[in-house]
């Protein structure tokens, strides 16, 4: 008699808020099939409330995570290089499960990786090439340092894995905290890369994840009034208009990307679209 | 700073201003960096058995609940005075730290250990009542007792800058005590910052106290190093201006005996060997007890041992 | 009541986390080599005079070969691997020698004296950290403010001094490497053994072959080096009176120089200071690294409306230092480095006393075997005084005084050295106004001796040229 075939463990794709992996409260969930069309898994169906418990654990984790020395967040964000490393293979499987080839699948996770190294080394350097000392005619001391805006929601887009980390690393490497809103299509990378960011020494809360209706969620995040600035990179385009119009409500910051290429040098646009710069003068005199 | 300007009452709150304002400033970070650089001193073997027995002679043996009764005060003075109960080498405690209104019930249990009765007054933990209120609360533990009195400062009057309000009080309070000890709580977790901390030590002693607290216990953050240290500053300097000797007690938080040892630490390298004695540094603490006794058996053994063979009072 | 005695008891450091060879070869192109003509030196143990192993002293063929090896790796892998690759190794690097720190600050307490927890707690997690910090720029130079496409240089010969060996590694090989520049980095002949160990984590990280190099051996090995014809560019730690030497050397070539040479840095302590933590400020200034530091704060100057008050209380601290065996965890100041090192701090100290100044040391036990130094004060010290104006290199202090703002400047600024500066006020318009007119390329105010990979650190006048550490760092290592 021949051994039985060992039926696999099959994985609960679930939200990630506040350092947790909750499904949502709402009790939803949608289908999400592989590249075949056959089914792979349920993803949560995050409502507006799970959207407003992730703001507040974002809100919550800012004080903390901003208030790391730059070379400590360095440090996560290349620990987190290290994790995904560690499960490159995984992710390749995953990318190939959702339609890729095996060299782009290779590829992208590959760019994922080093694009965390990337902006793991910016923790220590921004402040220094885009602060300044400015020389004011008079008797005082004057400069002016980037600072973290504070919760970004983002709106991811559908490249699962490279588009998704290049939008979430520019936004944390400075001391924000954001609430990311997964590719509603492929949802399911992202959520495998909260487990990598689980296990980092990331913060709880510092980045949340939601899966589910882009459509549904993000005027909620767009309107919110303790959220101070969002990310519409991922944002249906006939969406736009009113989300912006949302975020006008209380100055929200907005990036709006166009034709982004997730593989060419990804510049210092993401990191300032989300620091306020603060100029201080102080008199000199004995 | 004269000596007579130090024993003489001030005369205005714009004098005691003038003179607290003009105590050298602390430099947070300079104060934190040091603090945490004594933290890193190594106690070892013999060194770490000396310093747990002194830390155990030196804990004042806390309870402050509102659901305290007489027998859990009963309880506490049994561990004060055998802490580990197959062991009679362990030294007894310095004071057991009660209510006022429970005084009593420890001096009857506490009689003839040469254990002291400390009892917190003047409307502890917040302070907020009137003047004749926090005397009487002070009287009364005095008579049924107490050999030394914990109170605590008005901070309110202390952060809107009404110095001599917060002076005035320690020196009734201390007249109130008659021959009982004064320990003035600082409440440092609410004065914030260590400016405030060394004004308000300076302040407490100048105004006779013979201890000076950090907390109550009931505020986060209680006890700190760096708090701790800054206080440990202030005696020493008082010391080398007034030829007074005042002593130190870091309460509320202190829980392993490899936090009580930092503290000794602290004291040793600060205000020095002359601070090392339960005469002059004191800890307030309850937990605190059971962990120093616990790494004392595992000195004594070479095993590491377990809560379950302590006992819980 | 029972009195209990509370005196630390000896904490010592295991030393058995080390493992010393017998004898050291050359670190040329990956390999352990021999050196071509068989001499060889010492390392010694300046805390027992115990012999720790025996080091190959590099003679010019030994260097030819060394920068041979750069070049060929210069310009085959390192020079064209892209910026994002380097970073991985750098990255690499780092990690390495954060999960071996505890080995390599033994190592270093062995070699150099400091105390461990100096070693420990200072030197290597600032070592780590500074790899840390130049591997991320390795993939971001265009945004160094040097051009849109800034080049390396090519090889780099890099000599360091005993007093910070695997801190000063790393401050010259970290910016070089990142900027696509090889390396061939000689070691102080008193501290050659954590060089030697940072070979074995090259080979660990599997850098590739070539792209570090280590010569061993004192100034005719690092004379080699600087004057060799394939070497681009020079950066040097050390004595002023060697950085000039070096100057002379590679004037009319095209070479590239840096210098982090000497200083006697003025600590200024006003009035209004907050006066414990300038006592640890003054303290930390002189006594860190038994005042074998460049930075070192060697100059007191306080305001003489305090200065009776400020001197009762560093001489009442001074009293707490515990010196000793560098490898206890409770030990503040170690053993000076080398025999050599220790004569020359006696001399100025006899000659200070000669002069006229006033000399106060803590009374403490020294040990008998080992170099060993007492940390020392002179008081009623005058600008005209050899001790206020030579480097001493050692624990040994010089106090003077001053009356106002101005005249702190002038005396601060009144020598040849430029490295740092001290100010201790609670005014913060004042210490501004200070640290404009300082001229010395450190400021640290309320604090000393605080370093870190992103501040760039260097001095004016004769303390030396370029800056490391920081955006700055970089340009000593671009073809700018």
């Amino acid at each position: 008699m021949s051994e039985p075939t060992r039926l696999a463990v099959r994985k609960t794709y679930k939200l990630f808020i506040g350092g947790a992996f909750p499904r949502s409260e709402s009790g939803r969930s949608y289908v999400v099939h592989d590249a075949k069309g056959a089914f792979w898994a349920n993803a949560s169906q995050a409502s507006r409330k799970d959207a407003r418990d992730a703001v507040s654990a974002a809100r919550k984790a800012f004080g903390g995570w901003s208030g790391r020395t730059p070379y400590n967040r360095g440090q996560i964000l290349y620990r987190i290089a290290e994790m995904l490393e560690g499960r490159r293979g995984q992710f390749i499987e995953e990318l190939r499960t959702a339609g890729a080839g095996k060299a782009a699948a290779t590829a992208e996770v590959d760019a994922a990786i080093d694009r965390w190294v990337w902006y793991a080394g910016w923790a220590d350097k921004l402040g220094a090439v885009v602060g300044s000392a400015n020389p004011v005619a008079g008797p005082f001391f004057n400069f002016s340092t980037p600072e973290p805006t504070g919760v970004v929601a983002v709106i991811a887009p559908d490249s699962p894995l490279l588009g998704l980390v290049s939008v979430i690393a520019p936004v944390i490497v400075t001391g924000n905290t954001c609430v990311v809103v997964a590719s509603e299509p492929a949802p399911l990378t992202a959520i495998t890369l909260a487990e990598v960011l689980a296990t980092s020494d990331l913060p709880g809360g510092v980045v949340n994840i939601l899966t589910g209706r882009r459509a549904e969620l993000a005027p909620w995040l767009a309107a919110h009034m303790d959220v101070n600035a969002v990310d519409l990179t991922g944002a249906p385009a006939d969406l736009v208009p009113s989300l912006e119009e949302a975020a006008a409500g209380n100055l929200k910051r907005v990036l709006r990307p166009e034709g982004e290429d997730w593989t060419a040098d990804p510049g210092l646009g993401r990191m300032t679209a989300f620091v306020e710069t603060k100029t201080v003068w102080h008199p000199v005199g004995v | 700073m004269s000596t007579e300007t130090l024993t003489d009452a001030p005369g205005s709150n714009a004098e005691l201003r003038a003179y607290l304002h003009g105590l050298p400033g602390v430099d947070q970070v300079g104060a934190e960096e040091r603090a945490a650089r004594l933290a890193t001193r190594s106690i070892k073997t013999t060194a770490k058995a000396a310093a747990i027995d002194l830390a155990i002679s030196m804990v004042d043996l806390t309870t402050l609940e509102g659901a305290d009764t007489p027998g859990k005060v009963r309880a506490l003075c049994a561990k004060a005075m055998r802490p580990d109960p197959e062991d009679p080498s362990v030294p007894k405690v310095a004071a057991v730290c009660v209510y006022s209104d429970l005084v009593d019930v420890a001096v009857r249990a506490l009689d003839g250990s040469g254990i002291a009765v400390a009892s917190v007054a003047t409307a502890f933990p917040a302070g907020r009542a009137p003047l004749e209120a926090k005397l009487a609360d002070t009287r009364a533990a005095v008579a049924a007792g107490a050999a030394e009195i914990d109170m605590v400062i008005d901070r309110g009057a202390f952060l809107s800058g009404d110095y001599l309000k917060v002076y005035e009080e320690i020196a009734a309070v201390k007249q109130a005590c008659g021959d009982a000890h004064l320990k003035v709580i600082l409440e440092t977790g609410e004065l914030v910052t260590y400016d405030n901390v060394r004004r308000a030590s300076w302040l407490a002693m100048r105004a006779g106290a013979d201890f000076i607290k950090t907390s109550t216990g009931k505020v986060s953050p209680a006890a700190t190093l760096p708090v701790t240290l800054v206080m440990l500053e202030a005696v020493r300097d008082f010391r080398a201006a007034t030829g007074r000797r005042v002593g130190v007690k870091p309460a509320g938080g202190i829980r392993t005996a490899k936090d009580a040892i930092r503290y000794l630490v602290l004291v040793k390298e600060t205000a020095g060997d002359d601070w090392l004695t339960p005469r002059r540094f004191r800890i307030g603490a309850s937990s605190l007890l059971n962990d120093l006794l616990m790494q004392r058996r595992k000195l004594a053994t070479g095993v590491y041992s377990g809560p379950d063979y302590f006992t819980l009072d | 009541m029972s009195e209990h005695i509370f005196e630390y008891a000896p904490a010592p450091e295991s030393a058995s986390i080390v493992d010393i060879r017998p004898a050291y070869g050359l670190f040329i192109n990956g390999e352990w080599v021999d050196g071509t003509d068989g001499r060889s030196f010492k390392s010694v143990n300046p805390a027992t005079e115990e012999v720790l192993a025996e080091i190959t002293e590099a003679g010019p063929a030994d260097v030819d070969r060394a920068v041979t090896a750069a070049r060929t790796a210069f310009e085959t892998v390192w020079g064209p691997m892209p910026g994002r690759e380097r970073a991985k190794y750098l990255f690499r690097i780092a990690r390495l020698i954060q999960e071996r720190s505890r080995e390599l600050a033994v190592l270093e307490t062995i070699d150099n004296g400091k105390p461990i927890r100096e070693s420990r707690d200072v030197d290597l997690p600032l070592v780590a950290a500074h790899f840390f910090y130049y591997a991320g720029w390795a993939d971001k130079l265009p945004y160094a403010g040097f051009g849109p496409d800034p080049r390396p240089l090519g090889v780099a010969g890099q000599v360091i001094p005993w007093n910070f060996p695997l801190l000063m590694l790393a401050w010259k090989i970290a910016p070089a490497l990142a900027c696509g520049n090889t390396v061939v980095l000689k070691p102080a002949e008193t501290t050659p053994l954590t060089a030697l160990a940072f070979a074995e984590i090259c080979r660990q990280a599997e850098l590739p072959p070539g792209v570090v190099n280590i010569v061993t051996g004192a100034g005719e090995t690092g004379k080699a080096l600087v004057e060799h014809p394939g070497v681009d560019k020079v950066a040097f730690t050390g004595s002023t009176e060697v950085g000039k030497q070096i100057a002379r050397a590679v004037a009319g070539t095209r070479k590239r120089l840096t210098l982090e040479l000497g200083g006697k840095a003025a600590n200024v302590i006003f009035d209004d200071a907050p006066l414990d933590q300038a006592v640890e400020g003054v303290i930390n200034g002189i006594f860190f690294n038994q005042g074998h530091v460049c930075c070192a704060g060697s100059r007191l100057l306080v305001q003489e409306t305090i200065a009776e008050e400020l001197l009762e209380r560093l001489k009442a601290r001074m009293t707490t230092l515990r010196v000793g065996d560098p490898l206890d965890k409770n030990t503040d100041v170690g053993a000076v480095n080398s025999a050599e090192q220790l004569e020359k701090i006696r001399t100025l100290a006899q000659i200070g006393e000669a002069e006229g100044a006033t000399r106060w040391s803590v009374p403490c036990r020294l040990p008998e075997q080992g170099f060993w130094f007492p940390p020392t004060v002179f008081t009623g010290v005058a600008q005209s005084h050899r001790i206020a104006r030579e480097e001493i290199f050692g624990p040994v202090l010089s106090v003077l005084t001053f009356r106002t703002p101005a005249e702190a400047v002038e005396k601060a600024n009144n020598t040849p050295y430029g490295l740092s500066a001290g100010i201790w006020t609670e005014k913060g318009s004042r210490i501004l106004w200070m640290a404009q007119r300082m001229r010395a390329g450190v400021v640290w105010a309320n604090t000393f001796n605080k370093f870190d990979p992103a501040a760039p650190f260097g001095g004016y006048k004769e303390s030396g040229f370029g800056r490391e550490g920081g955006r700055h760092g970089l340009e000593a290592y671009l073809d700018v």
